[in-house]
Order: structure tokens, then C-alpha cells, then sequence
């Protein structure tokens, strides 16, 4: 493993310029006996050598054999701390947008400055040539990757919704980005839709956003439908913009009328007014219904994920801390009025047949969302692996959801960081967990693709519009992440998934109870190995289905022998014996032997081993006074096992491998539960 | 007495039944002495029968001459009754409320109840002290016990409520052994007990240590010397070390299980609101609290090699909550059906947990709470925390726990009646009522407890405790309150991977066999 790394160096040295401007901001490229300190206990900790490269931290560990290593991305870093210095040394605590929490102690000092700042500037790029996937280079020639930017195709997609038709086509105007620079330079619009109208509505639009198909439901010719505010201020009116509107609703033959939905809170749409933007005015727009959401914006929502990250990070809360501080967050309430907003849409669409118009402000972050989840009740295409991933492409990718800023990819403007996408990959999550059949992929889809939002490892991601990766050259420079995720596809399925149900064909309905928003564990304790299950039902249905696939083929197999022996029953035959000797217990391999196998601390560490230091403090005064068997000598099993598995952990992701790390990552970066430690 | 006095209009016509999830239905009411029965006219339709044991509180309203009767029931269920004509609807719910609270346990159900199915291995017969402590019976002989010892648990008393549980071999921790008792009565005086320093002490060989799990802060049990009770003072017992842990008295049990109820069925669709009576209610708390007091016994045994002796004040509450939540974490014969089954004997009904008056109400009851306190619900709620943690370790699903539930609080069957097994010989329930044990283990209604992802696991399995990892047994608290309709499917669809699975492994492996044969009968002309 050690030899990977090195040849990691020698290839990046040889490799780009942007590793020289790197370099210069690595103060210290290696520091020596550095403890990585595992968050579940302080117990175990782990004695190697830190280096800081131009793309990675990576931590490898001394051990004899079998070295440990750990790799965090720079690009996934969100901050990076010190701590107070203490008799064992400085640590320095790394936080991931991942939700990835890293503790190093640094033995010295200086080292410690040194890698702090180092770290904090190489986690803070300052133009896009500096994100890894510009020198991301994965073992594919040139059309190989040119083919991964053909591997989804949103002409294809329009044209599965059922478009274009009689009614709707593609407007050739954004085709340079003049009307519209956020926008894609394909869009649909009626076609009873002239020219200046559409001109005239973009104008009318904030940044130009003029209403535009996102969902056509082919049944019955509803559509979703999104755009911006519009600058009505108190009292302005645009005749081309109510023609628009107009338009939309009559290209639904079925319907006399039409929802626009604003999803912000009415009193800071109000507010807007006063700023000559604002929103529509039932009465100079004929036919229309409009109708408040109450989605709050991107600074309340990145405040109340920065508390649940908060929650989820304590150490070792109790029950009535995790409960308050889940509450307080606000995180579940905000995933249920996005959830409301998409069942409304959903539903004047399939039930109603009515036309929707959805905007917010700019319609880039609460449009981007409620569209998106609206269509996933409504369409069971965004329901399997490809759907989905056409959807992100569709609503956020092209429809200009700021991604660099969201996601804070390059160093800037605090106040734009916010959790947009991870709200709509949360709201399929919640539908997931109510609809457990439904879906063709599981829950690590979802976390995958939130890893790689955040990740800059693939170019999809990058930019804030479709012009701005155009003229990036993204698609020249970078690779695409779908083709990547669809390559490893059997990690993503869900087993339970049933899709010639008649039921499923249809409009998702579900229920918004407060109790049925549950708290996302795998996503905000992702590393959190501990806190998870310890079997799981997920990987054993999905090895018995492969079993049951084998057994499949091997049944055809033997019937075709059998047939065969039947008939020339004296001729010579090639037997191949024992292709599946039935294996008992196949499914309960899954069963992580070495956690299972491992206590947590009950009460506190002392039973064995030193006494805990953070958990004594935490009120276990009684048994503090008690603290059993200090003096035993021997220490206990748990303990030994405890680093064991710790350490089959780390090595578990790049075990055996020749090539470069980085290509390591491209096979299976962050799907595997079980060697998480990647970033 | 006679039921027919309590019933003074014993059938009413045009009721309305109202329930959630489900079609209202429309048909004849008939109390008879144990049941509410409603049938409609249509004979395609399910008719409800209710258990009034099962009736926790009732709820009158009128408008105009419509009576309405909601029911609230034990398992948690709230359904609602329309009744036309307001005295039929005041005789009914008088006459409910009279046959739900029954004094007298020789009136209860199970006494009138004959079972519809033929008994072929009796429940009463299965389970015998003897027997669940076969394993230990070397050990037994070491100590000067006899039946009545073992079957007499007269409460407060000290020390006798005493059983042993024995770390199987398997664990590799030999000579352990996990011991549950009351409180000593030491007193504000400190008072001694030579023979129970005796008996605790001699459980010990020379040189090995054991622990004390008193499930009360060391506040309580300090306030407990003041009413006779106490803890083992070190200085006596030399070999033992004592861990406080903070399990709550099973009064405020009662209290944490109605606000969680509250909370589960408040409809102010707020999220805010149900968060904090969530957190409020305090129950997943205990859930938290009872895991970790079990986890750490079992650590103490599997990990130390110790011997421990959990006791809370009586003995007969959160101390079995740790001592079967401790076995079915380290013993995987407790996570077979049969195997807990035993447990529930051993653990709780022979123990003396007084199920009769700790399940004579529950979540809706109104009134002043005597000795009700789900303690016995919050262990099975740990269980399928644990199952849900390990879900291929367990050979039963959710649906045998939620039965357990339902039974001890209301049943056709004896099992769960009475206080203690001195209570249930004079009752003669092994004579007069049928055991639940007779009905679950017939292999029809066994197949409905099966998690077909079993495969047994012979490790210790340690459950995460923390906050994030426990969740709130929907099963239980949410069931009236949801459509079960996708989870149903999903269970289905988990079977039927399963059983197509084990389908064509026959198939494949009856084919290689064929092929073998057929392979041998050739080999001859092969090899020549």
C-alpha cells in the first residue's frame, strides 16, 4: 500500500502544472508519527505518517503488515480546526462536506501550523483549474471519455415524456445564452409561444428566467412548468408574461385553469415587491391560481443543517439532547414542507390534470427542488437508477442550480454555501423509506451522488450553469460521474424493487405525519461505522438475488446437460462439477463478524482499559467513584478486537490494488459502507 | 355474579363502526360477556371482535339522538362507535365499562374461554423450572435451594427471589453466572445478613470478581435504606464491585408510555410539536437507558468473565428488563422462538414480574395509576431494537413481540394472568385456562412469527446505544395510525426472494444429483 502511495507521487510530479502551483501552498508535505484518533472511542487510535499532497490528505498507518491507510480529498474538506493542545499533542480536527469528522494529533508544533495552514488553503481553491477533476485522470483514452458526457442524453429524455408534440417544441433563443445566461440553450416552450414574447417575459423575470417546460405528463398534457419571481413590484405589469402564462395553460387542453405555486413564505415574497421583484397578481393574469408554499430560504436551511450536523456529531449524547437538538434544528420540518410542496404539485398534475407554474426567487434552488420532487411521485422513470440521474441532470444540472456556490466548490461568499440538493436527495430518501418497493436503486445511490456533488471529482458538478461549464470546456477537460455510478450499479440496487406493479405505475401518495420524517442516519453518521446496523437486510436480499441469479443460470446449465446426456447418454461429457456447491449461511456473511463481535462503551470505557476521559465527564458520576478493575492487568478482548477492526477498516478500500489510488477511488469511492474511510 | 346483569342492552342495530385505514362498516352490535362484537348484514365483510379486557377507556359524545362511543383499547388501537338512539348508546358504554374492569380474575376470559383448535403439546407442560435451569444443575447443588425457594418470591424478601442463569460454554467464559435478587434489606442502620454475604459470596471461586448492577441511582438506593431496603455494602462483600445505573421506577413508566401515546396521536401535523413531546414522553430514554444497563451486564460476563447480580428494589421489574435483555445479547438459543419463549417463563413469568397488575391498564387509562407501568412493553421494545440492529440473527420477526404485547394485556389465554407462579397454582390456570404457548407453537400460526432472513448466529451481538441508532417501534406505537399496505408488500416480496431462492437451490442441487448419477452410470465407458 505504502508502494501505491509512492507511486501516486511520481505520477503526480510528472503529471501537471497544477501540481506545482500546489505545491507551493503544501508547507510541509510529511509529517511523522501523527495519531489519527477514531471518533467513537479515543481508545483507538492509530500511529502513521500524514501527507499532504496536491488533491489528498493521506494518513498511512504504521502498522507491520498491514498498513492503513486513510484519504481525504481536499475538495470535500469543509473546514479545518485546532484544537487545544494537550500533553499528547495538537490536534487538528478536519471536518468533510461529507459529514466526514477527522481527529489528528500532531506531535509538534510547528508541524501542526504548518498543516494547518497548508491544509486550509488546498481546501480552499480559488479558481475552478485547481478542483481535482481537472487532474483527475482516470485510465480512459479520449473518446472513452468524450462517450461518458454521451452516456445521458435530456433530448431523449423530453422525448420519453412525449415531446416535442402538437403543442410544445424547443425555442432555438437561449441557444447562445442571450436571453437567458442560467439557462439551457435548449427549453420548451408552446408553441402558440412567439418570439417577443418570450423576450418580453424574460424580461419581466428575474435574471431573465421566463417560464419553461420542466415535466409534461403525457396521460393527460399537464405540465410543471418554472421559472423566477416576476418583477411586478407593487404594481407592474408585463402583457407578454401574462400571454406566457396564458400559453402554458392553454397547451393543457383539458384544464380552464392553472396553479402557479411560489414556494417562498408569502411575507418574504411580499417583501421582494419592495424591490420591484415580487410575484403574480391573480387579477392581471387570467385563470390562474396562485398559492403560497412556505419553503424558507437558503440561509435558514444551511443554518439548520449546520445544527443537525451539529446533533449528529455529539459524542455520545443521550436520548433527550439528540431528540432536543433534532427538534431545534428544524432539518425535519424544512424536508416536510419541500415534501408538501411536491405532493401538491404531484397531485394537481395527476389528479387535478392542471397545469403548475413553480417559482421562488431566482427558481434555482426551491423551484429546482420541488420540481424534482414532484416528478418522482409522479413519474416511476425518476424512480430507477437512469431516471434519477436524469432528473438531477435536468432540473438542477441544466436549469442552472448554482453548484459551485451551493456547495461552496471554490473559496468565496459564505452566505451562497447552502443545502439545496442534499434536501431533495433527503426527500427521496423519506419516500424511500415509506415506499420500500418502489424504487430501483437504494439509499446508497442517493449517498453517492451527494458524495460527488460535493467531491469536484467528476466535472458534473462544477459551474453554476450550462454556460459557464460550456465555457470551462468541462466536457473537454473533465469526466462525467454517470456513467461511473451506472458501471457499479449492483451496489445501488435495491432487491425489494418490484417494477411491473401496477401500482407503481402511478402517482406516489405519501403521507406527511410528522412521525413518518425520520432522521437520516446513513448520510450524517456516515462514518459513524458504529451507529449503524450491524446486519443488514439490504446486502443479504441482495446476496441471495445474486445467488438466486446464479442459480439460475446454473439450473439452465445442468438442464441442458441433462438433455443432452438424455439423448447420447454413452458420449463423453465434460462435466463441471461442484459450479455451485450450495452454500449454507450465504447470506449471513454480510454480518461485519468483528463489530458484531465488539461492545461499545456501556458505561463509559472503564471496564477494561483506561478509564475514558470525555465520557466520565459526562456524568457517569457514580460510576466514576466505582471504576472497576483499573488496576486489572489484563486488557480486555474488547479492546484488542476493537483496533482489529479498526484496522481491517482502513485497509479495506485499497487492499491489493496496483494501479493508482486515484483510479482506486474511481472503481467504488464511496458506495462501500464498509471502507468509508475515502474521501 | 352474571354478565347478563352488566349488559342492559345487549344488541343495538345501525351502528357505525369507524376505524382508520379502514372502510367504515355498518351493522349490529351484540356485548356479550367477554366480546363487542360488530357484524354487518353483508356476510362478506369482517366482523370486529373486541376483547373487553382489551378496552382501556371509553369516550362518550351525543349530537342530537347520535351517541358516539370511541373506544380506546389496550393494544393501542382508538375506534370509534355510532349508535342511534342515546339510551341504547349510555347502556352500552355503561355496560362496557362495567365488563372492562372486571375485579375478579376468575371472571376473566380465559376461565370461559375453550380453544377452537386442538391442543396437541399443552403450553402448561412445556416450560418447567427444572428444566429451563437444566444447564446449571451442577451449580444448583451447590446452594441450599428447594422448589418453594425457587417458586415462592414473597417480595421484599431478601435474597430470595434469587435465580441463576449460566454463561454457556460457548462464551468461553467459564463459570460466570448472572444472578438477579430484590435489594438487600440493609436498612438506614446498616444491618448485616451473614447467610446472604454467604450465598453471595460463595457464587464466587477464590479470586474471581463479580458485579452488583443495581438498576437505581445511588440516590435512590440511599433513599431506600430509609424504608428498609439498601445496597450491598462493599466492606461484606468483598468480591463484588457495584455499578449504579439509572433504570426509572415503573411508576413513571406508566407516565412516559401515555405521553408517548399523546404524542403518536396528536394531529396538529406539527413537526416541531411532535419532536418535543417525542422527547418529552421520555420513552425512547428508558429504551436507552435499560440497553445499556443490559449491555453492560452482558459485558461484565462475556468480556470480564464476571458474575453479575442485578437487582433494583423488588426485583421483579427493571432488573428482569437487564437480566433477559443481558441473555438474549450473549445466548443466540434466546433468539430462537422456543428460546424465548423460555425466557419470557423463566425471565418473567417465573420470576414473579406481576403482569395482572402491571398491564391492567395502559395508554389510555384516565385514572389515578395504581401499579400499571408498561415494563414489560419497553423490554420488548428493546428486543426489536436489537432485532432491528441484527436483523438476520433472529429467528422471529417483529409480529411475535407485538403478540407478546397484546397478550399480556389482554388474551383468551392464562399465560399472563396473575401476579407471580404462588398466585397462578391457586388459580389453577394450568387446569382452568388454555396456555398461550399451546396456541403460538402450533406450526400454522408459527409461520406468521418467522423472519425469513434468519440464519442462526452464534456470537455475542452488541447493540449501538446511541441516540441515532434507536428508533420508535412504529410496529407498536404508529400501528393504528398507518397503512401497512407497502411495508406488507415489502415483507412479501423479502419472503418471496427468499423462497424462490431455497426453490432453486433444490431444484439445482436434485439436477446435480441426476447428473452425477448419470455421470457415474457413464464413467465406466469412459474409462476403460
Amino acid at each position: 500500500m505504502y508502494h501505491d502511495t509512492k507511486k501516486y507521487f511520481c505520477t503526480l510530479m510528472s503529471c501537471t502544472e497544477v501540481w506545482w502551483s500546489e505545491m507551493e501552498h503544501i508547507r510541509m508535505p510529511k509529517v511523522e508519527n501523527v495519531r489519527l484518533v477514531d471518533r467513537s472511542s479515543s481508545r483507538r487510535t492509530q500511529v502513521g505518517t500524514l501527507y499532504l499532497t496536491a488533491t489528498h490528505t493521506i494518513f498511512v498507518g504504521k502498522g507491520s503488515e498491514d498498513r492503513s491507510e486513510l484519504w481525504v480529498l481536499h475538495s470535500l474538506v469543509c473546514d479545518v480546526l485546532k484544537h487545544k493542545a494537550s500533553q499528547n499533542g495538537y490536534p487538528l480536527i478536519i471536518h468533510c462536506k461529507n459529514f466526514q469528522v477527522i481527529q489528528f494529533i500532531i506531535p509538534q508544533e510547528s508541524d501542526w501550523h504548518n498543516v494547518y495552514i497548508s491544509l486550509s488553503r488546498l481546501s480552499r481553491p480559488e479558481k475552478y483549474e485547481e478542483l481535482y477533476c481537472f487532474s483527475f485522470n482516470p485510465n480512459v483514452d479520449k473518446a472513452e471519455r468524450e462517450h461518458s458526457w454521451d452516456f445521458l442524453d435530456l433530448k431523449a429524455e423530453y422525448s420519453r415524456m412525449g415531446l416535442p408534440n402538437k403543442l410544445w417544441h424547443v425555442t432555438a433563443i437561449n441557444r447562445e445564452y442571450r436571453v437567458c445566461d442560467t439557462y439551457p440553450a435548449d427549453l420548451f416552450v408552446p408553441k402558440s409561444v412567439t418570439l417577443p414574447v418570450i423576450i418580453g417575459s424574460s424580461k419581466f423575470r428575474s435574471r431573465g428566467r421566463f417560464p419553461t417546460l420542466s415535466y409534461y405528463c403525457k396521460e393527460n398534457h399537464a405540465t410543471i412548468c418554472r421559472s423566477s419571481q416576476p418583477l411586478s413590484g407593487f404594481s407592474a405589469r408585463c402583457l407578454e408574461d401574462e400571454q406566457m402564462l396564458q400559453a402554458i395553460m392553454k397547451s393543457n387542453p383539458g384544464s380552464r385553469f392553472m396553479y402557479v405555486v411560489d414556494t417562498r413564505p408569502k411575507l418574504n415574497a411580499m417583501a421582494n415587491r419592495a424591490a420591484g421583484k415580487g410575484y403574480e397578481n391573480e387579477d392581471n393574469y387570467c385563470n390562474i391560481k396562485f398559492q403560497f408554499i412556505g419553503i424558507e430560504n437558503i440561509h435558514v436551511m444551511r443554518n439548520s443543517q449546520q445544527k443537525l450536523i451539529e446533533v449528529s456529531a455529539l459524542r455520545s449524547p443521550s436520548m433527550g439532547e439528540f431528540l432536543m437538538g433534532l427538534e431545534n434544528s428544524d432539518w425535519l420540518r424544512h424536508i416536510k414542507s419541500i415534501m408538501e410542496a411536491g405532493i401538491f404539485i404531484s397531485k394537481a398534475v395527476a389528479e387535478e390534470g392542471v397545469s403548475v407554474l413553480v417559482h421562488c426567487s431566482d427558481g434555482w434552488d426551491r423551484t429546482a427542488q420541488v420540481c424534482s420532487v414532484a416528478s418522482v411521485l409522479l413519474d416511476p422513470y425518476y424512480r430507477t437508477l437512469k431516471g434519477l440521474m436524469v432528473l438531477i441532470e435536468k432540473d438542477w444540472v441544466s436549469f442552472g442550480h448554482k453548484f459551485s456556490h451551493r456547495c461552496g466548490h471554490l473559496d468565496g461568499e459564505a452566505k451562497e454555501v447552502s443545502p439545496v440538493i442534499d434536501q431533495f436527495l433527503e426527500c427521496v430518501w423519506q419516500l424511500m423509506e415509506q415506499f420500500p418497493c418502489y424504487f430501483e436503486y437504494n439509499e446508497k445511490f442517493l449517498i453517492s451522488i451527494h458524495n460527488h456533488v460535493y467531491s469536484c471529482h467528476y466535472g458534473n458538478f462544477i459551474c453554476n450553469s450550462q454556460k459557464e461549464r460550456k465555457d470551462l470546456c468541462i466536457k473537454e477537460k473533465t469526466h462525467s460521474i454517470w456513467p461511473h455510478l451506472w458501471e457499479n450499479k449492483l451496489d445501488f440496487m435495491n432487491p425489494l424493487f418490484k417494477p411491473d406493479q401496477s401500482q407503481n405505475q402511478g402517482l406516489l401518495r405519501p403521507r406527511t405525519a410528522p412521525y413518518c420524517f425520520k432522521y437520516w442516519r446513513r448520510l450524517y453518521n456516515r462514518f459513524d461505522r458504529e451507529l449503524h446496523p450491524r446486519q443488514s437486510e439490504l446486502d443479504c436480499l441482495m446476496t441471495v438475488k445474486e445467488e438466486t441469479q446464479q442459480l439460475e443460470e446454473a439450473l439452465a446449465l445442468y438442464e441442458q446437460k441433462l438433455a443432452v446426456l438424455d439423448k447420447e447418454r454413452a458420449k463423453t461429457l465434460y462435466m463441471q462439477k461442484g459450479v455451485l456447491e450450495s452454500k449454507q449461511a450465504l447470506w449471513s456473511s454480510p454480518l461485519d463478524t468483528s463489530l458484531a463481535n465488539t461492545p461499545q462503551d456501556y458505561i463509559g470505557g472503564f471496564i477494561g482499559g483506561a478509564p475514558n476521559v470525555f465520557t466520565l465527564q459526562q456524568g457517569e458520576r457514580e460510576s466514576a467513584e466505582l471504576c472497576l478493575f483499573g488496576d486489572k492487568p489484563k486488557s480486555s478482548d474488547a479492546d484488542n478486537s476493537d483496533q482489529e477492526s479498526g484496522v481491517a477498516d482502513f485497509s479495506s478500500h485499497s487492499s491489493g490494488e496496483e494501479s493508482l489510488p486515484s483510479e482506486d477511488s474511481v472503481k467504488d469511492p464511496d458506495s462501500d459502507e464498509t471502507g468509508p474511510n475515502r474521501a | 355474579m352474571e354478565f347478563a346483569e352488566l349488559i342492559k342492552t345487549p344488541r343495538v342495530d345501525g351502528v357505525v363502526l369507524h376505524r382508520p385505514f379502514m372502510p367504515t362498516v355498518e351493522g349490529t352490535l351484540c356485548l356479550t360477556g367477554h366480546h363487542l362484537i360488530l357484524s354487518s348484514r353483508q356476510d362478506n365483510t369482517e366482523e370486529l371482535w373486541l376483547l373487553h379486557a382489551n378496552i382501556d377507556s371509553i369516550e362518550k359524545r351525543f349530537v342530537g339522538s347520535l351517541g358516539t362511543i370511541i373506544v380506546k383499547c389496550k393494544d393501542l388501537r382508538v375506534i370509534q362507535l355510532d349508535i342511534p338512539g342515546m339510551e341504547e348508546c349510555l347502556n352500552i358504554a355503561s355496560s362496557i365499562e362495567a365488563l372492562s374492569t372486571l375485579d375478579s380474575v376468575s371472571l376473566m376470559y380465559p376461565f370461559f374461554y375453550r380453544p377452537l383448535f386442538e391442543v396437541i403439546e399443552d403450553g402448561w407442560q412445556l416450560f418447567v423450572p427444572e428444566e429451563a435451569f437444566k444447564d446449571l444443575e451442577s451449580m444448583v447443588l451447590f446452594y441450599p435451594w428447594n422448589e418453594t425457594t425457587l417458586f415462592g418470591l414473597p417480595k421484599e424478601d431478601e435474597e430470595d427471589n434469587i435465580a441463576l442463569w449460566s454463561a454457556e460454554s460457548a462464551f468461553t467464559v467459564d463459570e460466570a453466572v448472572m444472578m438477579r435478587a430484590a435489594q438487600p434489606l440493609t436498612g438506614t442502620n446498616g444491618r448485616r445478613c451473614k447467610e446472604d454475604e454467604k450465598l453471595i459470596n460463595a457464587t464466587l471461586c477464590a479470586g474471581k470478581r463479580g458485579y452488583i448492577i443495581d438498576t437505581r441511582t445511588i440516590a435512590v438506593a440511599q433513599q431506600a435504606k430509609t424504608r428498609g431496603g439498601g445496597f450491598e455494602q462493599e466492606a461484606n462483600y468483598p468480591q463484588w464491585r457495584r455499578i449504579h445505573k439509572a433504570i426509572e421506577r415503573s411508576n413513571v413508566l406508566q407516565d412516559s408510555l401515555i405521553k408517548l401515546v399523546e404524542a403518536c396521536n396528536d394531529q396538529s401535523h406539527s413537526m416541531d410539536r411532535w419532536l418535543s413531546k417525542l422527547e418529552a414522553s421520555n420513552w425512547q430514554s428508558k429504551v436507552k437507558e435499560i440497553l445499556t444497563t443490559a449491555c453492560l451486564a452482558a459485558q461484565c460476563i462475556d468480556r470480564e468473565g464476571a458474575s453479575v447480580l442485578v437487582h433494583g428494589t423488588e426485583g421483579t421489574d427493571s432488573t428482569l428488563q437487564v437480566t433477559s435483555l443481558a441473555q438474549i445479547i450473549l445466548d443466540p438459543a434466546c433468539r430462537t422462538i422456543r428460546g424465548f419463549e423460555v425466557l419470557i417463563e423463566r425471565e418473567w413469568l417465573q420470576a414473579g414480574h406481576p403482569f395482572q397488575q402491571r398491564c391492567a391498564q395502559s395508554a389510555y387509562s384516565n385514572g389515578k395509576p395504581r401499579s400499571e407501568a408498561p415494563v414489560f412493553l419497553l423490554f420488548l421494545d428493546c428486543v426489536w431494537q436489537i432485532l432491528r440492529q441484527f436483523p438476520c440473527s433472529f429467528q422471529f420477526n417483529e409480529n411475535l413481540l407485538i403478540m407478546f404485547f397484546e397478550h399480556a394485556y389482554a388474551s383468551q389465554f392464562g399465560t399472563f394472568l396473575g401476579n407471580c407462579v404462588a398466585e397462578r397454582v391457586k388459580l389453577q390456570l394450568s387446569q382452568k385456562t388454555v396456555s398461550l404457548w399451546s396456541w403460538v407453537n402450533r406450526p400454522q400460526e408459527l409461520e406468521r412469527f418467522l423472519n425469513p432472513l434468519y440464519e442462526p448466529n452464534n456470537l455475542v451481538i452488541w447493540p449501538s446505544v446511541a441516540p441515532q441508532s434507536l428508533l420508535l417501534w412504529e410496529g407498536v406505537f404508529l400501528r393504528w395510525n398507518r397503512s401497512t399496505k407497502c411495508l406488507d408488500e415489502a415483507c412479501q416480496e423479502m419472503v418471496h426472494i427468499i423462497e424462490y431462492n431455497k426453490e432453486l437451490q433444490n431444484k439445482v442441487n436434485s439436477l446435480r444429483r441426476q447428473l452425477a448419477q448419470l455421470e457415474t452410470e457413464d464413467s465406466p465407458l469412459q474409462t476403460p
